[in-house]
């Protein structure tokens, strides 16, 4: 009965995502951001108007406010990124999110708020023989009547018809001479009416929260993904069916299966993971989903590479002779080594992202997943297992490597949005078992003293260690590009059936492709581990995998110096502006829209366009 | 002629339809043979399966007497087949040599090497290939920018990079002009006569089939409806009442 309550809400957040992907084909990611807005409106009004008014108009207020926001950011975003490649549009509303949080966490505070109940719902009734709140009971109703409300639009009006057209052929609807540009903001503006709903009728609930927006997002992929993406019966089905197995996980409880005390109320995060995976790889398209058209533009092909000319070299020479020099800093001001080892790892890792991503054309949204295996393993091989810490390091790709290949096989079968969020599913129960998985990870507290032994102990040769190794795993990685494989990788991802066609077995080589990325990303996890001295579960948020995605296409995707120019620039600019200002995310989420607008090819790629210009 | 590839009993139906129902032929060894029918006949479903891409419901498909149907397409690529498609398909981010390179190493089983670059592997034969095609000038080019019916002749010379027995081409002239069209296929007899690849095509241009064809065969409404050289297709009565209804002249000009 909990489930079939807490369903309704979870149905309004998904129906409203389902809905915009349905007919803009972009994932809004900051779905679950425009969700916990409507908590904290709702709050606001519940609380200082007060009683029914308060309550019921603002729950109403919210979802007008939320459409009106909606519109203006379909408006003044969106619009200019509807031909942009997938990954960007993912990363410009990822923007959104930063940027809204550190703007909810200006306006109220950090502080758990939670709203009042609701008027004239307040008592419970006896179902059963239990107790069960008559608000519960309301949701239970709500979400079925906004189902067949949402039904009958969609079939029974004009509007519903174009929406549904647009769903399946935008390109056919415009050319029909239906404005596509005032159709999206509408759909826009009604997702985010839906997400602002959902949010205001969970205040009695669950209190508002700053960390909301990530987790309602993460539950919203998962039913989105299960029911099928742009099918709203498909929400409302694996809505209902996601928050009935949490329920069930929470009312086992601990239970004794084959003499082992089992915690199943532990099991929520990665049960609806598990779910999902399960399911795209049962159902690719969902439930209730259908294969959807693709949009007309494929995404721009990408110039053949070249091997480095004398002037690249140089260059790279002296960035290394610079690298190099930097210890003899190191005297006047310490913190130089330790931001120069995070910026060693960040290329690293951004640069075995760029490996499958650009290259594989495998856009991973959860390489975490393979950062945090190399963090971990190295942590729990030196800790549990005794591994000396060259040991440690050596054997903690492996262990990345060794995900990255289950991981992997799932992965390459599937493409664009469906990759994205499988890869992201993937990610988080990697992180949902180190964070439940108490007895092994520490949970929350992590893991600590993880402290490299002597000579590395002193930070300048630890420093080199990892520009040595930097080094060598850019440098591998870059000659395997060159090489036949790495031919084969691209001719994968520009025209799998011509490769198929020419005897190139393309899931294999993709594959192959992903393990090498996670191997090289679970050296630079291992490498992380011994610079901190200790690891968290923060290590393997998704929002690292965001990160290093940024660093990817703030250097430019399509340039093989990308990550080299990204990961530095990002990890300083991280940096200097995290000490400046406690609102670093906002600041982030701002530089990120400005890059998605204004630089579309990135750092490396918009200097290519103009050294070619110069040399023409 | 002893036959290089034969098809029996193929049979394919789609919920309700039955797309290719009970087709048989065979192709003699360096024979130039077009598939042809009406939109909707069968064509492209009868093609996918000879080359792999579709499963079949019943039949059996024989090449040089060995039975490949229900191989995956890079499986009977190995066994000698190339194809070229409808929409020509090449890599767009590799360039023109790159890509007939690329062909060569997975030919020569080399795909799954990581550390010797492969710019030099294999490099005379591509230009040569290319070079057979008419391309050699734009070797270094970026493929996906060259115009559409310079990626036919690229994935012409990505098709022979195996050597092999039997190449499939659906509607190797689609989307081009008329003169562009009779260069395509000339060139591409020219290029298997020499040596000694046949062919199965099918088409839609009926200048390009029965002037280059060596045989026939028809399909409508997934069943084999004729069989024979240009002549005896344009007098079949069967064949002239599915391209035309009946009473309409179905001759060139010229015959």
């Amino acid at each position: 009965m909990n489930g079939l309550a807490n369903a309704s809400s979870l149905f309004f957040l998904s129906a409203g995502l389902s809905l915009i992907f349905g007919v803009t084909r972009i994932v809004n990611m900051a779905h679950g951001s425009l969700y916990m807005l409507g908590a904290y409106i709702a709050y606001t009004c519940a609380t200082s108007l007060g009683g029914v008014l308060g309550f019921w108009g603002g729950v109403l207020a919210t979802a007008a406010a939320l459409a009106l926001l909606g519109a203006l950011i379909e408006i003044a975003l969106l619009r200019r990124i509807y031909h942009a490649a997938e990954l960007f549009q993912l990363l410009a509303t990822f923007a959104l999110v930063l940027l809204l949080s550190d703007v909810v966490a200006a306006l109220w505070g950090v502080e758990d708020l939670l709203g009042p109940r609701a008027p004239g719902l307040r008592g419970s009734v006896e179902i059963l023989g239990r107790q069960f709140p008559e608000y519960d009971l309301f949701l239970l109703v709500v979400g079925p009547v906004v189902l067949v409300g949402l039904h009958l639009l969609l079939t029974r009006t004009r509007w519903g018809t174009l929406v549904r057209a647009a769903t399946q052929d935008r390109d056919m609807v415009a050319a029909l001479g239906v404005d596509q540009a005032k159709l999206f903001t509408a759909v826009f503006a009604l997702g985010a009416a839906l997400a602002g709903l959902g949010g205001a009728l969970e205040t009695p609930r669950q209190p508002a929260n700053l960390g909301m927006d990530l987790s309602a997002l993460g539950d919203a992929f998962v039913v989105v993904v299960v029911g099928g993406m742009g099918s709203i019966p498909g929400a409302y089905v694996a809505a209902l069916l996601i928050a009935e197995i949490k329920a069930i996980c929470i009312g086992l409880g601990t239970q004794t299966i084959a003499g082992i005390p089992f915690n199943f109320s532990k099991l929520t995060l990665v049960a609806e993971f598990i779910v999902m995976a399960v399911v795209l790889i049962a159902r690719p398209y969902g439930l209730l989903g259908r294969a959807q058209g693709m949009p007309r533009h494929a995404a721009a092909i990408q110039d053949p590479i070249e091997p480095a000319g004398r002037r690249a070299r140089l260059l790279a020479l002296a960035v290394l002779a610079a690298l190099l020099c930097v210890p003899l800093l190191a005297k006047a001001s310490p913190y130089t080594l330790v931001l120069g080892i995070d910026v060693l790892i960040a290329v690293l890792f951004a640069a075995s992202l760029h490996f499958i991503a650009g290259p594989g054309g495998m856009h991973s949204f959860g390489h975490a997943a393979y950062f945090g295996l190399g963090c971990y393993g190295a942590g729990l091989l030196l800790k549990l297992a005794g591994f000396p810490m060259a040991g440690a390091i050596a054997a903690a790709p492996l262990v990345a490597a060794l995900g990255a290949a289950i991981f992997g096989w799932f992965a390459v079968r599937l493409s664009g949005v469906y990759l994205a969020m499988l890869t992201l599913a993937f990610a988080q129960i990697v992180w949902a078992i180190v964070f439940q998985w108490e007895a092994l990870t520490g949970g929350s507290n992590g893991v600590l003293g993880i402290w490299p032994t002597a000579p590395f102990n002193s930070a300048w040769v630890y420093y080199l260690l990892v520009l040595a190794l930097t080094l060598a795993g850019v440098l591998a990685m870059r000659r395997i590009l060159f090489s036949p494989f790495g031919y084969a990788m691209r001719a994968g991802r520009d025209s799998p059936l011509r490769a198929e066609a020419t005897g190139i077995a393309v899931l294999k080589v993709h594959w192959i492709a992903f393990i090498i990325a996670g191997t090289v990303c679970g050296l630079a996890g291992a490498l992380f581990a011994f610079a901190k001295g200790g690891i968290s579960p923060e290590t393997i948020h998704v929002s690292r995998s965001i990160d290093g995605l940024v660093m990817v296409l703030l250097g430019g995707m399509h340039e093989l110096a990308g990550p080299l120019v990204g990961a530095p620039v990002f990890t300083l600019l991280q940096d200097s502006v995290m000490r400046q200002t406690p609102y670093w995310r906002g600041v982030l989420g701002v530089v990120i829209l400005a890059l998605v607008l204004v630089f579309p090819m990135g750092i490396a790629g918009t200097i290519a366009g103009w050294a070619k210009r110069v040399a023409r | 002629m002893k036959p290089l590839l034969e098809v029996r009993g193929l049979q394919k139906s789609f919920g309700g339809v039955r797309a290719v129902d009970r087709v048989s032929f065979a192709l003699g060894e360096g024979e130039f043979l077009a598939l042809i029918g009406p939109n909707g006949a069968g064509k492209s479903t009868c093609f996918n399966m000879v080359n792999g891409q579709l499963g079949a419901d019943a039949g059996e498909v024989l090449l040089g007497g060995e039975a490949i149907l229900g191989l995956a397409p890079r499986q009977i690529w190995r066994k000698g087949v190339g194809r070229t498609f409808q929409v020509a398909a090449i890599w767009g981010s590799l360039t023109v040599r790159e890509n007939v390179q690329l062909a060569l190493l997975s030919h020569a089983g080399e795909v799954f090497r990581f550390w010797r670059p492969a710019a030099e592997r294999h490099r005379e034969r591509a230009l040569e290939l290319l070079a057979d095609v008419g391309m050699q000038a734009q070797a270094a080019r970026p493929a996906r920018e060259l115009a559409y019916g310079d990626v036919k002749r690229v994935e012409l010379a990505v098709a022979l990079a195996n050597e092999p027995r039997l190449l499939l081409m659906d509607e190797p002239t689609a989307g081009m002009a008329p003169r562009e069209r009779n260069e395509i296929i000339s060139l591409t007899k020219r290029l298997v006569r020499e040596r000694g690849i046949s062919v199965l095509f099918t088409e839609h241009s009926m200048d390009v089939v029965f002037a280059h064809a060596d045989r026939i065969i028809v399909l409508a409404r997934g069943q084999l409806i004729a069989e024979g050289d240009a002549r005896a297709i344009q007098d079949d009565a069967r064949v002239q009442e599915v391209y035309f209804g009946t009473g309409r002249s179905f001759r060139r000009p010229s015959a």
